[in-house]
């Protein structure tokens, strides 16, 4: 098992070795604690749970309190569960400290994020749909969605499709990220590239799982 | 406030090797050494000029310098501060400048192009 919870603080960019720019994205990982294993003789799965971000105790409820109490933890605001594959062995205990050092430099990991809401888009943001033209004698016409199916048959709309609504606000998974620095002092880990949601956003960090690297 | 401050420290860490030069301010005449890779060989090549603007922020810190190349042509080009390609980078003057911008030299050549030298205090 192999993951952190963090926080984006944000982007910035830094100089590889032959001076190229390379822009990173900067997320305080850590300290991340053991807060649960889960076993499959006692929840059907195997599992581990991670809490990070110190609170105070009395932001939890008393359950809360109770289940990181029995490992002796501080208070942490979020937990998250990283699922263990078939038959490897769980290499953590309860009560552990996990720090930043868990990934390498050089490494590729997978971050996940809650995108950025966007509220109500229309199909041009949210679906990537052209725009009407501006002008010959167009009216109303220049972000509208076009057609959005025939006539009397099949005389519906078919399910699925594209239009305007909710976007953003979602679960998003970049795949393959760098990891560019790390800074095990000051939980400190920089990836190339940008990652999902806004900074101050809780994210999950784990290996590739796509990479040829593994 | 919190980012700015992480990103900082994290940065500093990085570049605990990278030697501190005298800032470059805006009105500066500088010469800049950068170090160009050709292929598999490595030289410096000088670039002298006016500052006509400099900007702050952590790793992102750059400062453009115009020089008036031949035929009385125009050429500006921007720097990054902590950027390892460049070898170093000489102060030649300091001018006293009223302005954050110089780009008022872009319409000026010859004599209305000067600026005034700054007095040592």
């Amino acid at each position: 098992m192999k993951g952190m919870i963090g926080k984006k603080v944000g982007m910035t960019q830094i100089f590889d070795e032959q001076g190229n720019v390379v822009p990173v994205t900067v997320i305080e990982a850590g300290p991340c604690y053991v807060t649960q294993v889960l076993s499959d003789d006692r929840d059907g799965y195997k599992a581990v749970q991670l809490g990070f971000g110190e609170t105070k105790p009395a932001r939890l409820t008393k359950g809360q309190l109770g289940h990181l109490q029995r490992n002796n933890l501080p208070a942490l605001k979020y937990l998250r569960e990283f699922r263990v594959k078939g038959d490897d062995a769980v290499d953590v205990e309860e009560g552990a400290e996990i720090k930043v050092d868990v990934f390498a430099a050089g490494e590729l990991v997978d971050v996940i994020g809650t995108s950025k809401g966007r509220g109500f888009a229309g199909t041009i943001k949210r679906h990537n749909f052209s725009r009407g033209p501006k002008t010959h004698g167009q009216s109303d016409r220049e972000r509208s969605p076009g057609s959005i199916g025939m006539c009397a048959s099949p005389g519906r709309t078919y399910k699925g499709k594209r239009m305007g609504g909710r976007m953003g606000n979602d679960r998003v998974t970049i795949q393959n990220l760098e990891v560019a620095v790390i800074d095990v002092e000051k939980n400190l880990l920089a990836v190339k590239g940008s990652i999902p949601g806004a900074n101050g956003g809780i994210v999950i960090i784990r290996p590739a799982r796509k990479s040829q690297q593994h | 406030m919190r980012k700015a401050s992480l990103v900082n420290e994290l940065i500093q860490s990085l570049q605990a090797s990278i030697p501190d030069r005298t800032p470059v301010e805006v009105g500066d005449t500088v010469r800049v050494y950068v170090r160009i890779i050709e292929g598999t060989r490595e030289r410096v090549q000088p670039f002298q000029g006016v500052v006509i603007r400099a900007r702050k922020g952590a790793n992102n810190a750059n400062f453009t310098v115009r020089r008036i190349a031949t035929h009385g042509v125009g050429v500006e080009r921007t720097f990054l501060v902590n950027s390892p390609r460049l070898e170093k980078v000489d102060i030649l003057r300091r001018a006293k400048v009223r302005r954050a911008q110089l780009y008022y030299l872009r319409d000026r050549r010859g004599k209305s192009a000067r600026l005034k030298e700054r007095r040592r205090r």
